[in-house]
């Protein structure tokens, strides 16, 4: 009985014991997913309808190519602005007008994958003219003018492969930077992958910024040792006038990269001190090197792109830019190189580190004036070490990534690997505070963060796994960003929305810097697209050979003209349209049946051209694909395609208007 | 008359000078799709604003468009603008409160004939629709109202003075003020 009575006991606080460990169970399962929820997080990224965001945010789209606008702290996306990839939406990449945007020394290519914005800087703060995004698998820099929200001009890296380390920018946007992350023959040419160490070079590109037209020109590259660039930034304040580069596989290696390029303690941070190589180019330093590339330029009174190929660039070798080029060691495969506001401070997230080192300028420039150096690697000197170190950052998390600051003297530092941020004092260099996030973030961003002066109020975590966080969709899930408050001691997740593509990073700015130069319409008599028509009347339609062009014009809510026969077999029609409204928020769209083409949105005051090689006879209808008004379903016509050969003639007609 | 009255007289003749430079008349066109507010200023000489979506918009309608070159008022109004301007300044050289009643007279007969004239105009195009438009609603007229505010379809049209009108009416108050005044000098020194 006695017995009988212990082992129900026991079986009893083992009940017990499992009743309690399965509540702490549930109780950190329900935590991971609504930690620190307080209760008032809906308040703070709420937006009362008609009402705006306070931050306008550029984030990168990733592999769709694209860039993505957000309204911040609301998380409502607001525009995907096609850059990088043809975008048959509003008809980027199949316009004619618009398809030498996407022209390269390779030929016309539909797609890359564009990973980091940059606003254009003045006096090292975002200034709200222009956006940049790098495109990494064929390599080319984009700026994107912010009084329009469009691409405006891209121009292609030669010699460069992997154009990750980039498109970063100078104080006043003198320059953005282009550094290879895959490190090829310069010039390329056939040779074994085995002979990387002697025939790879890694090449970093500087590219001018005209400082009124914001275009882009490549002034020089430096020819480094085969490593792999990864990210970078220019200083500021004491350090301006220098670039730092982070590399990883220092080991050179060609193959099997996860592991042998995973060997040495440290790898690098490439000082560069541009501002000297500036006048070491003035002073006629470098070599002409025949090459090609493409430069695209968009031109908003002509509507439309011109492509020009680029033959010969300038390069420099580590001997012609002597001591204006060091070698920091950084443990180990550092990914972000970043400058806090001050300019004082340069840290490199080690992803295979423990700790995050935090190097001082003055200590960097001191070393140099003493010349403590631990050799060198391909021609450019290696300053030690511990001679550069300001201080490491020790328990920072795993797999820190990118660190960003907030103005008041902290840094917040991304942890893949733990999937966290970590925040800590840039003096004093204790982590302070910790926050999970939701999964395995990348890259992260404040509004201003990596400039002189930001606006510490918010960060982004821009995270590449979402797995639970929303209803599944299948196995291809969406990536995320989650908003995270940081204007008290303690971090605050408030929010988390889904993102385009894989937001690699993303950039903030008040939003009051973006409208205010903002347009809203094209002016059409500004219009210098040589198909446009400034007037109903100027519509026809002309034959020219097998070509057909059809100048016709949309106003609400018909297009002038809309019946057109005298198409044939084997001709090839070119539809240049001209929007002629001139009011906001009235963009039309056209598309024809059957074409093997996009449809295109014409803006107002804006010409666009779509290309037709009709395949059948019969009747092809078109029409407005944008509801412009009440009689949008109206907005429609038909075109008449005769057999090759047939005698029909060419005619245009609106109503009851016949014209031949 | 007077020498504050021969002064106020001319200063407010000239004063009609400044309507060359400032709208007469304002019509706004409220409706949601247009939080950044529509409408159109009428001046003594031409006429501004956001002409072509308004007539955009009236084809809808059948609405007659509004183009400025043949309105006929907006080649007169100069001259009779002009010709108070001189016939003010006359009136204190003549220095004969008979005068300044003869312009009143007539400014007031000219203001008048200006409203009836634009209530015409308002008229004609709220009603004289084209019968193939798009847009036809039993019963309904387009015309604006001539001061104050008429829902016209989705959109509000608030009609009011602007700035020139308001010169014309403080013009002509002044005037009649002088005369008064005038009159009343007459009595007593009588």
């Amino acid at each position: 009985m006695k017995k009988t009575n212990t082992l129900s006991k026991s079986i009893f606080k083992g009940i017990l014991i499992l009743i309690i460990a399965a509540s702490f169970y549930s109780c950190s399962e329900k935590d991971s997913k609504t930690l620190s929820m307080s209760g008032d997080e809906a308040s703070k990224v709420y937006i009362e309808p008609g009402k705006y965001d306070e931050f306008y945010y550029f984030m990168s789209g990733g592999f769709s190519g694209q860039m993505s606008v957000y309204g911040i702290p609301s998380g409502r996306m607001l525009k995907v602005i096609p850059v990088f990839s043809v975008n048959p939406e509003n008809g980027w990449g199949y316009t004619e007008e618009s398809k030498p945007m996407l022209n390269t020394s390779y030929g016309f290519i539909p797609w890359d994958d564009a990973h980091h914005s940059e606003l254009s800087q003045t006096d090292g703060v975002p200034d709200g003219r222009w956006v940049f995004i790098n495109g990494n698998n064929t390599p080319r820099i984009a700026r994107i003018d912010l009084k329009t929200f469009k691409t405006t001009e891209i121009i292609e890296i030669p010699n460069s492969s992997g154009n990750h380390s980039s498109p970063f920018t100078t104080p006043n946007t003198d320059y953005v930077v282009a550094g290879t992350r895959f490190s090829i023959p310069v010039e390329n040419r056939d040779v074994p992958i085995t002979s990387y160490k002697e025939e790879f070079k890694g090449a970093l590109s500087f590219i001018k910024v005209d400082k009124t037209t914001g275009r882009m020109n490549i002034d020089y590259q430096i020819i480094t040792p085969p490593y792999d660039y990864d990210l970078s930034h220019s200083g500021k304040g004491p350090s301006d006038g220098w670039f730092f580069f982070t590399c990883y596989n220092s080991e050179e290696a060609n193959s099997l990269l996860e592991v042998n390029a995973s060997q040495k303690d440290k790898d690098f941070i490439l000082a560069i001190n541009y501002k000297k190589v500036d006048e070491i180019v003035k002073g006629g330093a470098g070599k002409e090197m025949s090459t090609k590339y493409a430069h695209n330029i968009w031109n908003d009174e002509t509507h439309s792109a011109t492509s020009t190929m680029i033959n010969t660039v300038k390069t420099l070798l580590p001997e012609d830019i002597k001591g204006a080029a060091y070698y920091i060691p950084c443990p180990k495969s550092p990914h972000g190189a970043d400058v806090d506001p001050t300019g004082e401070y340069i840290t490199a997230g080690g992803k295979l580190s423990t700790v995050i080192p935090v190097f001082a300028f003055s200590k960097i420039t001191k070393a140099i004036a003493e010349n403590k150096t631990d050799g060198e690697a391909g021609g450019i000197p290696i300053l030690n070490y511990e001679a550069c170190l300001s201080g490491e950052v020790k328990d920072p998390g795993l797999g820190p990534l990118h660190t960003e600051f907030d103005g008041k003297g902290f840094a917040y530092t991304s942890s893949f690997i733990s999937s966290e941020v970590v925040k800590w004092n840039i003096e004093t260099k204790q982590v302070v505070d910790r926050i999970p996030v939701y999964y395995s973030i990348g890259h992260l961003s404040i509004p201003g963060g990596d400039s002189k002066k930001p606006w510490g109020k918010y960060l982004i975590a821009l995270n590449k796994m979402t797995k639970d966080r929303y209803l599944p969709t299948g196995p291809e899930l969406t990536q995320s960003a989650q908003l995270i408050d940081i204007s008290g001691d303690k971090m605050r997740i408030l929010l988390d929305f889904p993102t385009i593509g894989e937001p690699h990073y993303a950039q903030g700015i008040p939003a009051e810097l973006v409208t205010k130069d903002q347009i809203r319409i094209y002016k059409i008599e500004d219009n210098k697209n040589p198909h446009a028509i400034k007037s109903i009347l100027d519509a026809r339609v002309e034959r020219n050979g097998s070509v057909v062009h059809v100048y016709f014009a949309a106003t609400r809510s018909h297009f002038t003209p809309d019946n057109i026969e005298g198409v044939k077999l084997g001709d090839t029609v070119y539809f240049h349209m001209t929007n002629l409204e001139q009011d906001w928020d009235i963009p039309h769209g056209f598309a024809v049946m059957g074409n093997n083409n996009s449809e295109m949105l014409v803006m107002p005051g804006e010409t666009c051209t779509l290309k037709w090689v009709p395949s059948r006879v019969g009747i092809m209808p078109m029409y407005c694909t944008d509801f412009c008004s009440a009689l949008h379903q109206e907005m429609q016509g038909y075109i008449r395609v005769s057999a090759q050969g047939s005698d029909v003639p060419i005619k245009f007609s609106l109503g009851d208007e016949k014209k031949e | 008359m007077k020498k504050i009255s021969r002064i106020l007289i001319v200063v407010f003749s000239l004063a009609l000078i400044g309507v060359f430079f400032v709208p007469i008349w304002d019509i706004s066109l409220q409706a949601p799709q247009y939080p950044e507010g529509l409408g159109m200023k009428i001046w003594i000489n031409k006429m501004s604003g956001d002409l072509d979506i308004i007539n955009g918009l009236n084809h809808y309608i059948g609405m007659k468009t509004i183009h400025p070159e043949s309105i006929k008022e907006l080649t007169v109004m100069p001259y009779v603008i002009g010709f108070f301007i001189a016939a003010g300044i006359f009136v204190s050289v003549l220095n004969k409160p008979k005068f300044l009643l003869v312009w009143i007279v007539l400014f007031v007969i000219a203001g008048t004939v200006g409203l009836y004239d634009f209530y015409l105009w308002e008229y004609d195009y709220g009603h004289n629709l084209d019968p193939t438009a798009a847009i036809k609603v039993e019963g309904m007229n387009y015309q604006p109202p001539l001061i104050g505010s008429k829902n016209l379809l989705n959109f509000k049209a608030v009609s009011m003075p602007d700035i020139g009108s308001y010169i014309f009416f403080l013009t002509g108050l002044i005037f009649i003020y002088v005369y008064i005044n005038e009159k009343k000098f007459f009595k007593k020194s009588l």
